[in-house]
C-alpha cells in the first residue's frame, strides 16, 4: 500500500524531475495546468515512458530504467481516472464497467464483481444507458465504478472534478472522499484548486514547471509553501518583492513596508536543516495571506484619520517599532483605503500606507460586520510575524 | 443483354473493397502513429495514386505484373499464371486506385479517435486487439464506413487502369465502363445506353445508401454514440 517514484523525462518545453513517496494516504499533486501533474500520473499508469528513473507501487517495481523494467499498462493494476473519465462512448453503462473486470477469467466471478459494484454505485437503475445520456456526476460515478471493479493496487485522480458545474461538486467530492476511505490504499489526486485538495488530501505536494516545490501535511504546506508559485496556488493573494536584512526583518518593497519577522522566522531562513535550499538570499519574496492581516481598534486609526496627520504618526509608528524589534515585532502601519471590493460573505480591502504612495496595495479580507466597525479612510492594520511568508523563486 | 459486365464489375469492386477495407486501415492506424517525417513521406507516396491519371497507374503495373516483367515473369515460371488479361487482373488496378479514399478517410477518422479512451482501456487491464476492435473501431465506425462505400463506388467506376491490364474481353474480362466504351466505339448506341443507365442506377443506389448510413449513424450517435 504505498508508491515511490523518481522519474525525470524531457518535455521539450521543461524537463519533468519528481521524486516523492506516499503510504496509505491520499497525496495531492497541486499545480497550474502544464505544470508536469498530469504528465507524472500517466508515467506511473505506463501510457507515458520516463526518460529514466523508477516506479514502484506496494513493492512492485512497474518501471526501473536502469533495470531495463517496464510494465505495460495492463500489467500495473494502476487505476486512473481521466478529467473528462473516458467512458467508452459505444457501451452502455453496464458494458463500461464489464471491461473493467476483464482481467478476471472466471465469468460467473466476473458477473458477480460487476453486479456488486453497480450496486454500490446505485447504477443498476442507469445500466442499459449510454454515457452521452448520463449526468457529469454520474459519469464520474460510472468510471469510479469501472476503475474499482478492476481491483487496483493504487487510485491516480487527474483532476476530477474540473469538467463538473461548480455547484455538483461539493456533493461529488463527498461521494469521492467516501470511496477513497473504503478503497483503503494509496491515491494520488492532481488538481489545481487549492480548496478541493485541503478537503480532499492528507498531504500535498506543490508543482511547479516539472517539480515538487514543497511537500508535507497539508498544513505544513499551507503554513510554508516555500516558494512564490507553492503561495499563490495555496491561496496567498499579497506577494511582494523582498529583501530580507541580516536583523530579523525584511523589506516588502512592492508594499513600502518594513516587517519584523518572528523569531523562529528570522532563525530558519538563514540556518538549520534545510540551509541548502533556504538560504537568506534565496528568499526574493514575502506573502501574507489577506485574511491574517488584522485590523486595529479604530481608536488609533481614527485619531490619526484626518490625512495632514497621517504622514506624522507614520513616522512616530516607525520609531517606535524600531526600537523593540526582536522583543515585541509590532507589524503595525496605518494604511490608506484605496479600494472596497464587496464579496458575497466578506469584504476585500485594498490598503497602502500612508508614507508610500506608489506602493502596490496590499489586500486584506474581513467580515462585513467587522469591516463597518473599522471603516475609515485611513486604518490601522496588524500582520502578525507568524503569519508571514517567506518566498524563494524557484529557477526554472 | 448478357449481364456478364455487371457481375464482373460487382466481384472485381466486392473483392477490391473487402481487400482495401483491411489494408487501408491497418495502414492508416500505423501511419497515423508513426513519427513525423515517415508520416509526412509515406502520406504522400500512399495518396499518390489519387491524383495520378489511371493510365499512368496501369503502366506501372504492366511494368512490374507484366509477362515479361519482375513479377509476372516469376509468376509465370513457377506457377504458370499470367497476371494480366484475366478478370482478377482488374483486381489489381482498383485496388491501387482505390487504396487511398479509404486509408484517407480512415486515417481521418483514427486521428480525431479521443486516445484517452484507449489508455483508459489499458490501464482496465484490456488487450490492445480489445481494444482496437471493440472500442477504436465502434467510435470511428462512421469515417470507416464512409471511405469503404466511395472506395466500393469509385472501384465500380474503375476504367483506365483496368482497361490496361485486364483488357476488353467479352465474357472474360469486360466490366460496365469497359463495355460502355466498346458499344459506343463500335456504334451500339441501344445497348451502351442500357449500361449507362445500369450503372447510374447502381451509383444512385450506393449514394442512398449512404446517406441512409449517415442518418441512422447520426440518429444513433444521439441515441447511443459518438
Amino acid at each position: 500500500m504505498s508508491i515511490f517514484v523518481d522519474i525525470e523525462k524531457n518535455l521539450g518545453s521543461f524537463h519533468l524531475k519528481v521524486k516523492f513517496e506516499s503510504g496509505n494516504n491520499t497525496l495531492a499533486l497541486l499545480g497550474a495546468s502544464g505544470c508536469g501533474k498530469s504528465m507524472t500520473l500517466k508515467c506511473i499508469a505506463g501510457i507515458e515512458r520516463p526518460d529514466r528513473g523508477r516506479i514502484v507501487v506496494d513493492g512492485i517495481t512497474l518501471f526501473d530504467s536502469e533495470n531495463h523494467i517496464n510494465l505495460t499498462p495492463q500489467e500495473r493494476r494502476v487505476g486512473l481516472m481521466f478529467q473528462n473519465y473516458a467512458l467508452f462512448p459505444n457501451m452502455t453503462v453496464l458494458q463500461n464497467i464489464r471491461t473493467g473486470a476483464k482481467r478476471e477469467k472466471d465469468k460467473a466471478r466476473r458477473e458477480e464483481m460487476v453486479a456488486q459494484v453497480m450496486e454500490s454505485f446505485g447504477l443498476a437503475p442507469l445500466a442499459g444507458r449510454y454515457p452521452h445520456q448520463l449526468s457529469g456526476g454520474q459519469q464520474q460515478r460510472v468510471a469510479l465504478a469501472r476503475i474499482l471493479v478492476s481491483d487496483p493496487h493504487i487510485l491516480l485522480l487527474d483532476e476530477p472534478f474540473s469538467a463538473l458545474d461548480s455547484h455538483l461538486r461539493f456533493k461529488l467530492e463527498q461521494e469521492v472522499r467516501s470511496v477513497i476511505r473504503s478503497f483503503g490504499k494509496s491515491v494520488l489526486l492532481v488538481s489545481h484548486d487549492r480548496d478541493e485538495v485541503f478537503r480532499m488530501a492528507d498531504r500535498i505536494a506543490v508543482m511547479e514547471n516539472g517539480r515538487i516545490d514543497a511537500i508535507g501535511t497539508k498544513k505544513e504546506v499551507f503554513d510554508d509553501p516555500k516558494t512564490r508559485t507553492g503561495a499563490i496556488l495555496t491561496g496567498c493573494k499579497n506577494i511582494s518583492a523582498a529583501k530580507l536584512r541580516g536583523d530579523g526583518r525584511i523589506d516588502a518593497t512592492d508594499w513600502g513596508m518594513e516587517l519584523t519577522l518572528g523569531r523562529n522566522q528570522a532563525v530558519n531562513a538563514i540556518s538549520t536543516e534545510e540551509t541548502v535550499t533556504r538560504q537568506a538570499a534565496s528568499i526574493q519574496y514575502v506573502g501574507v495571506r489577506m485574511h491574517d492581516i488584522q485590523l486595529l481598534e479604530t481608536e488609533n486609526a481614527g485619531a490619526t484619520g484626518a490625512s495632514d496627520k497621517a504622514g506624522k504618526s507614520a513616522e512616530v509608528k516607525t520609531g517606535t517599532v524600531g526600537e523593540e524589534v526582536l522583543v515585541c515585532p509590532k507589524n503595525t502601519f496605518h494604511c490608506q483605503v484605496v479600494e472596497e471590493i464587496e464579496n458575497p460573505f466578506s469584504m476585500t480591502i485594498l490598503l497602502r500606507p500612508v508614507e508610500s504612495s506608489h506602493a502596490m496595495p496590499i489586500g486584506l479580507e474581513t467580515n462585513k460586520e467587522t469591516w463597518k466597525l473599522h471603516r475609515g479612510e485611513i486604518v490601522a492594520i496588524h500582520i502578525p510575524a507568524e503569519s508571514i511568508l517567506l518566498l524563494e523563486e524557484r529557477e526554472t | 443483354m448478357d449481364w456478364f459486365p455487371l457481375i464482373n464489375s460487382l466481384r472485381i469492386a466486392g473483392i477490391s473493397t473487402v481487400i482495401i477495407f483491411f489494408v487501408g486501415i491497418f495502414a492508416a492506424y500505423y501511419i497515423s502513429k508513426a513519427p513525423r517525417m515517415v508520416k509526412g513521406v509515406l502520406d504522400v507516396v500512399l495518396t499518390m495514386p489519387l491524383v495520378l491519371p489511371p493510365t499512368v497507374v496501369g503502366y506501372l503495373l504492366l511494368r512490374v505484373l507484366g509477362p515479361k516483367r519482375i513479377i509476372g515473369a516469376w509468376f509465370l515460371e513457377h506457377f504458370d499464371l499470367k497476371l494480366t488479361m484475366t478478370w482478377w487482373s482488374a483486381i489489381f488496378a482498383t485496388v491501387v486506385v482505390i487504396f487511398p479514399l479509404m486509408y484517407r478517410t480512415a486515417r481521418g477518422a483514427f486521428e480525431s479517435f479521443d486516445q484517452t479512451l484507449a489508455y483508459s482501456g489499458q490501464t482496465l487491464g484490456l488487450s490492445n486487439t480489445y481494444i482496437f476492435w471493440r472500442i477504436r473501431m465502434p467510435c470511428c465506425r462512421q469515417g470507416i464506413l464512409a471511405g469503404t462505400v466511395l472506395a466500393f463506388a469509385r472501384a465500380l467506376g474503375e476504367y483506365g487502369a483496368t482497361s490496361m491490364i485486364a483488357g476488353y474481353t467479352p465474357g472474360r474480362t469486360a466490366t460496365i465502363s469497359t463495355t460502355v466504351y466498346q458499344l459506343w466505339r463500335t456504334n451500339d448506341d441501344a445497348l451502351a445506353f442500357k449500361w449507362v443507365m445500369v450503372n447510374m442506377a447502381i451509383s444512385f443506389v450506393v449514394l442512398l445508401a449512404v446517406n441512409m448510413l449517415e442518418k441512422r449513424n447520426t440518429s444513433s450517435a444521439k441515441k447511443g454514440g459518438l
